[in-house]
This record gives C-alpha cells, sequence and structure tokens, in this order.
C-alpha cells in the first residue's frame, strides 16, 4: 500500500500536540501547505465524530478536506479517514494516522497518510492526469539529479 | 488488487534509494541507456548497478532488454509515475502543515510555562 511516513520532533508536551491537533482553534492555526487561511475548521474528536476544514491557498483557490476520527485516543493515537471535497484533487478516501510519544525535548510525532484504493485511484489518473503526469516526472528527475549530484 | 499492492510496495522500497533514484532520473532524460552509460556517473562497480537495476526491474520501474552483448535499459513509468503523483501532492501538504503544527504547539508549551502550569 502507498503511504506517505513524516516525523516531527516538537518542542511541546504530547497533550498540547494533540490539542493542536484536533481543536477547531488549533487547526485554524497550522492546516495547509501554505500560509493561505483556514476559513473554516469543524472538529468533533471522538471516535465516530467528523472533522472538516475549508482553506484557501495563495493562489486563491478553495480546498476542502473532512472525514472521520476512527481512534481518539489522547495523547498518544489519533487516526481518521480523509477524503477531498468534491474528489478533484484525489477522489479516493484515505487514511490518516498519528502517533505521539514523549521524548526528552517534548514530542516525536509520526504522521502516516495510506492510500487505501491503490487500483481505483490508478484507473481515475489515468483518465484525468496525463498533464500533471508529465510535469511530475520532470520535477522528479530534477530532484533526482540535484541529490545525484550533491556531495555525499 | 493484490498485485497492485506489492508491485508499489517494490516501487516505494526500490525509490528509498539516492544511486537508483539517479539512475531513473538519467533514463527519464535519455530514455535508454546502456548498463554501462548508467554506471559510468557513480562511483560504484559494475556488478552493484546489476543489483540496483534488478531492484527497480522488480519494482517494475525499468524494462531491459539485449541486443547481442548490450543490454538496454528503458523507464518503464507507469508505476512510478502513479505512486510518486500520490505522494509528491501530500509530501506537500503535510510537510508544511506539520511544520507550522510544530511551530504553533512550542509557541503554546512556552505560554503554558510561563503561566505556571
Amino acid at each position: 500500500m502507498t503511504s506517505l511516513t513524516l516525523v516531527r520532533r516538537v518542542k511541546a508536551r504530547p497533550s498540547i500536540v494533540f490539542d493542536a491537533l484536533v481543536t477547531p482553534e488549533g487547526i485554524t492555526q497550522w492546516w495547509g501547505p501554505d500560509a493561505g487561511p483556514v476559513l473554516q475548521a469543524e472538529s468533533d474528536a471522538r471516535v465516530g465524530g467528523r472533522f472538516r476544514v475549508r482553506f484557501r491557498l495563495l493562489d486563491g483557490t478553495e480546498h476542502e478536506s473532512s472525514g472521520e476520527y476512527l481512534e481518539v485516543e489522547p495523547p498518544e493515537r489519533l487516526a481518521m479517514t480523509w477524503r477531498w471535497e468534491g474528489g478533484a484533487e484525489d477522489p479516493e478516501e484515505s487514511r490518516v494516522e498519528i502517533r505521539l510519544r514523549t521524548i526528552a525535548e517534548g514530542t516525536e510525532l509520526t504522521f502516516t497518510h495510506s492510500r487505501l484504493h491503490d487500483e481505483e485511484t490508478r484507473l481515475s489518473h489515468e483518465q484525468g492526469w496525463n498533464g500533471a503526469l508529465d510535469k511530475l516526472e520532470a520535477i522528479f528527475a530534477q530532484s533526482a539529479k540535484i541529490e545525484a549530484e550533491a556531495p555525499r | 488488487m493484490v498485485n497492485n499492492t506489492d508491485r508499489l510496495n517494490r516501487t516505494f522500497a526500490a525509490l528509498t534509494d539516492p544511486t537508483r533514484r539517479a539512475i531513473l532520473a538519467q533514463l527519464a532524460r535519455e530514455d535508454e541507456a546502456s548498463v554501462s552509460a548508467l554506471a559510468e556517473p557513480h562511483a560504484i562497480k559494475l556488478p552493484a548497478v546489476m543489483k540496483h537495476l534488478d531492484v527497480l526491474d522488480d519494482a517494475g520501474l525499468i524494462t531491459r532488454s539485449k541486443t547481442g552483448r548490450t543490454v538496454t535499459v528503458r523507464l518503464a513509468v507507469k508505476p512510478m509515475r502513479e505512486a510518486l503523483v500520490w505522494l509528491s501532492r501530500y509530501e506537500r501538504f503535510w510537510s508544511r502543515s506539520l511544520d507550522r503544527l510544530a511551530r504553533y504547539a512550542e509557541a503554546r508549551e512556552t505560554e503554558t510555562r510561563r503561566s505556571g502550569k
């Protein structure tokens, strides 16, 4: 299964990190890939509860993602389903898991976003994303080149 | 479905190595290359390159064809593209979001300590 894992060490205790992850006040402060604003954040952080976040990118486009909380065990474990509203970016539901571990400096956060329906997503890629694919391939080739040329 | 998932796992394992990514990048630029041309930019011996090519082949990322004594390597882009599109989208989104989450949580931690909790 395709999945993305990111690890961050945060100089804050796990309970503070957990609150930042699940409260609308927290979500408003960090959600999104650029400095564009979060327009709306709803979060009912209990198993079966839902979240919904609408945000605007600096390019002016608005996006909304939502999902259902699958595991809520403060301050250590959080899991939820993930889906883009409208489905333009990625039509399939995926799954996000977050683990918080106490370390000397605060919290180690391990974040995993997993794709669930590879086959269906593959088909939708083939149908509509060829232009984006070409661009990405070029970007990938470029970054791999930089890496290959960097001193090791 | 199972086969597809297995293949994607192999694809990602194959992409974890910088030499293999460099080989793929070279193939993306040149369409096809001989094994020795692929070995040339790297400070490793031919057998090591062959091993990398085996991994890339198993992952469905390259194809190899033999003409006489020359093995020609080509990119088989489909699984790589598929995986890269998904990953690059979320990598950007989450990497930046989590950086901001960390800064926000750290500011909250500082506030909490100041207020003596």
